[in-house]
């Protein structure tokens, strides 16, 4: 077996191993908390009776003992059956499906515009480093990160959307749009900004910040001052030999954040109405709609998994001195 | 029928009414009304997603927003919460108030063209409602039996009378639903659920998950004339700030009662494109308040409750807290609910003086600190807003008397749980009323509708045997004045007791933008649809 294979066969091992985690954490952990879905419905409807809650309780399998659920749950999942939603009374696969979509496009977004920019800001930082525009720059990157997504989703809105009336504030499109494709996705885009404004400033800060840091430490390495000695441009060096050097803590970083903003984007998908997972996260904790609680948690594990992978990989292809599984 | 019967009996009443609206519906309408504008689109929004647009299996406020103008009820009710008709052009009942019977609209068509019948509602009434929706089943457990006379007519015979039977036929409690869809079906999984069939003036047409759900005009809609307007979409904006940004930028047509924090009230109160309605949930009659649990001392001292009420600046929670949205909450019974006496309450008013000398007098002395007692308070579950302040307010309200309170916080479900439990030593809780004590109010005093484990019943043990006399008599009295002697008894030894600590009668205001006009046409608010809507 080739390195390549053995490296790829024990990391699907490794993951599988993770996965199995994530369930049989996520589905002791989810039942901790007292109350259960049938009293969280039971409350919310303002009228309850035994019989009501008795209902309730049969038709989602919480009258069993919980070992019992477990072996049910398990059993079901090794099949790939995610559940049925206690509340929306839909399968589990179904819902995420509904709303994966939205999520990644919102996060890849994120991902794709912050790295640009953060690279881009990060590496005029290094090239300036200890001059005006440096400072500058790492003022706003400072306050980009500190600030709460949150309340910077807020602020976006208030001058954009309120005051300006520039962009959209909340939804993924408008309802009854041009249903034309160039249109809709336009119309899309327009409700795309200040959300992934909203996560993208932050995620920008971090990038830039990570690239400015490895690219000073990287540019008084010994192979910077050959190639500069070996008669190279500037800016070649800069960014054949400098950048591309440090560019591995901000894979590293974005690997990880990657996988995380599939399942982390809550904040911002309420703010911003976003319809995606990280809403329906929200909403079925509230709800304590636990098969699509924890549904979401192995698929967002999954996918996390997934990323790491591909993060792996990607080092490899930055750089080759890497070998694959060590 | 008998237009000329009494007005002085409840019966009599109630067939009065019936009368009038059967003579009001076969009136027909102006030709005028005819020529309103048809068109239009009013955009509302949903402050969550709902979890199922089934009237009958979930019938929360986000839900009944969205299918009151799905599926309709037999009855309307109006600003009096009289009966009007709806799909019944007329009912009547029985001098002893054992028969219901209903007369049908003859000519009303489901959204997938079959025909509504008498079969439908009785499989609405003696299947559906009954088995999946406890507010509806606690009416029709009282019904000996339903049966279809013919296809417009239905016949409610009860085992004994029950005055407050008719709120069964309103649009948040007896929703109408499809027996062709239905009936044979595992009616928590039908497909309808999510695309659902009614009567409306709309009909579903779209829900785009997460993001918002549209109905479009029901064409054949059996009022004739009606809806005036096209479509009306529901906006999901999960976030208070973003959807007081939706109504003031327009983005939206209408907020309903729990989509504003009152912080924001004021400043859409005076917007002079918007229209606020503060009574279109007053069928709800929702009053907000403390239970306490009274299986313990101190709090099942009568002293000790009395303390709390006057510890408690009750006009504060209303006019601070709430900017005006409510009103001091003074009797078990909503004021706006039938049976609703003024005369016969003990007031509570605030005063820490009166709290400290009933603490004294319990021997509940000052200690360390000034404390003289400390316990917990539980929290509504709402996050932010009027109800977290509130239970900010009584920490320092009660601290101020020597009551040092703990405050707890839980997500929903712990909520409920520890309602149902009884595992409290006193908790916020709002309750709707839903027209009638019999149906919104008896439930928290019945002593024998003390069920560990489930939640929205008598939690505080609360036993008194002749409140379970009155409660009784009350419900099944079948005149109206003996109903109101028993009721008016029943808030007397209630407010005297402290029985439950109520604080404030919530009003949710509900707005729209000014060119819209008929958007609300009684107090049952958007569960009533929107049918009548139209431009101004």
């Amino acid at each position: 077996m080739s390195t390549r294979a053995t490296f790829l066969a024990r990391r699907v091992v490794q993951a599988a191993m993770v996965v199995v985690g994530v369930v049989f954490l996520s589905f002791f952990l989810v039942r901790l908390a007292p109350g259960d879905a049938a009293m969280a419905i039971a409350g919310e409807t303002g009228y309850s009776d035994p019989q009501y809650v008795a209902d309730l309780r049969r038709e989602f399998g919480l009258d069993k003992p919980v070992l019992t659920q477990f072996g049910i749950y398990l059993s079901k999942v090794a099949v790939g059956d995610l559940g049925f939603s206690y509340q929306k009374r839909q399968p589990v696969y179904d819902l995420i499906m509904e709303r994966l979509p939205a999520t990644l496009l919102l996060a890849g977004v994120v991902i794709v515009v912050s790295l640009i920019i953060g690279i881009f800001v990060g590496a005029v930082s290094a090239k300036y480093a200890g001059r005006f525009v440096d400072g500058v720059l790492r003022i706003f990157l400072m306050a980009f990160y500190a600030m709460p997504s949150y309340w910077l989703g807020l602020v976006l809105v208030l001058m954009f959307s309120v005051h300006l009336g520039w962009l959209p504030a909340f939804g993924i499109e408008t309802m009854g749009g041009d249903p034309a494709p160039m249109a809709r996705a336009l119309d899309i885009g327009r409700h795309l900004v200040l959300p992934a404004l909203t996560l993208g400033l932050f995620f920008a800060a971090i990038y830039a910040r990570l690239t400015r840091a490895a690219m000073l430490e990287v540019v008084n390495l010994d192979f910077v001052r050959t190639a500069r000695a070996k008669g190279i441009s500037e800016t070649r060096l800069f960014i054949r030999h400098v950048l591309r050097n440090a560019l591995i803590p901000v894979v590293t970083y974005a690997g990880l954040q990657t996988s995380a903003l599939v399942g982390g984007t809550v904040l911002v998908e309420t703010v911003f109405s976003w319809p995606g997972i990280g809403r329906l996260a929200y909403d079925a904790l509230i709800a304590r709609d636990n098969n699509l609680l924890i549904g979401i948690f192995i698929f967002t594990s999954v996918l996390v998994v997934i990323f790491n992978l591909v993060t792996d990989l990607l080092y490899v292809v930055l750089d080759p001195r890497m070998e694959l599984g060590k | 029928m008998e237009l000329t019967r009494s007005l002085t009996t409840r019966r009599g009443f109630l067939q009065s009414v019936g009368g009038a609206a059967a003579l009001a519906a076969t009136a027909g309408y102006p030709e005028w009304v005819f020529a309103q504008t048809r068109s239009g689109v009013l955009n509302a929004m949903l402050n969550v997603e709902p979890a199922t647009l089934n009237y009958a299996l979930l019938n929360t406020s986000v839900i009944q927003s969205v299918c009151g103008s799905i599926n309709e009820s037999l009855l309307l009710f109006d600003w009096q919460l009289k009966p009007q008709p709806n799909l019944a052009r007329s009912f009547s009942v029985s001098p002893d108030g054992l028969v219901y019977t209903f007369e049908l609209e003859p000519d009303v068509k489901w959204h997938d063209g079959k025909p509504f019948t008498s079969k439908d509602v009785v499989f609405t009434c003696a299947k559906m409602l009954r088995e999946l929706n406890p507010r509806s089943r606690a009416a029709m457990d009282r019904c000996e039996s339903i049966t279809a006379e013919g296809d417009h007519k239905v016949v409610f015979k009860l085992k004994e009378p029950f005055n407050a039977f008719i709120l069964a036929f309103m649009a948040s409690t007896g929703p109408m639903m499809p027996a062709h869809i239905y009936e044979g079906t595992d009616f928590r999984n039908n497909p309808a659920n999510t695309a659902p069939i009614g009567t409306g003036p709309f009909k579903f047409a779209q829900w785009s998950k997460g993001n918002f759900i549209k109905l479009v005009r029901n064409e054949n809609y059996w009022r004739k004339g009606q809806p005036y307007l096209d479509e009306v979409t529901f906006r999901i904006i999960a976030s208070a700030e973003q959807r007081a940004v939706a109504l003031e930028t327009g983005a939206v047509d209408m907020a309903f009662g729990d989509d504003l924090d009152p912080i924001d009230v004021p400043r859409f109160r005076d917007s002079p494109g918007l229209v606020m309605v503060q009574n279109a949930y007053d069928a709800v009659g929702e009053i907000t308040l403390m239970e306490i649990n009274q299986r313990t001392a101190p709090f099942n001292d009568r002293r000790f409750r009395a303390a709390i009420m006057h510890a408690m600046d009750r006009n504060f929670l209303v006019d601070q807290l709430n900017f005006g949205m409510g009103r001091v909450a003074d009797s078990p019974i909503f004021s706006t609910v039938p049976y609703y006496d003024p005369k016969v309450l003990t007031q509570y008013e605030y005063s820490p003086a009166k709290a400290k000398a009933l603490l004294d007098d319990m021997g509940l002395k000052p200690g360390a600190g000034g404390v003289r007692h400390k316990f917990s308070v539980l929290m509504l579950p709402n996050q932010d807003g009027p109800w977290r302040r509130a239970g900010e307010y009584s920490k320092q309200a009660l601290a101020d008397v020597g009551l040092d309170v703990e405050l707890q916080s839980t997500d929903v479900a712990t909520f409920y749980k520890r309602n149902g439990d009884w595992d409290y030593d006193v908790m916020w809780n709002s309750y709707g009323q839903f027209g009638d004590p019999a149906i919104g109010m008896s439930r928290f005093f019945l002593s024998n509708n003390i069920r560990k484990g489930v939640p929205q019943t008598n939690t505080q043990g609360y036993v008194n045997p002749k409140v379970d006399e009155l409660l009784q008599k009350g419900a099944t009295a079948v005149k109206r004045e003996d109903a109101q002697a028993a009721y008016s008894e029943l808030q007397k030894i209630l407010t005297e007791d402290v029985a439950m600590l109520w604080m404030y009668e919530r009003r949710k205001p509900l707005f729209h933008a000014k060119k819209f006009k008929d958007v609300v046409l009684g107090p049952n608010g958007p569960c009533d649809g929107f049918g009548a809507a139209k431009p101004a």
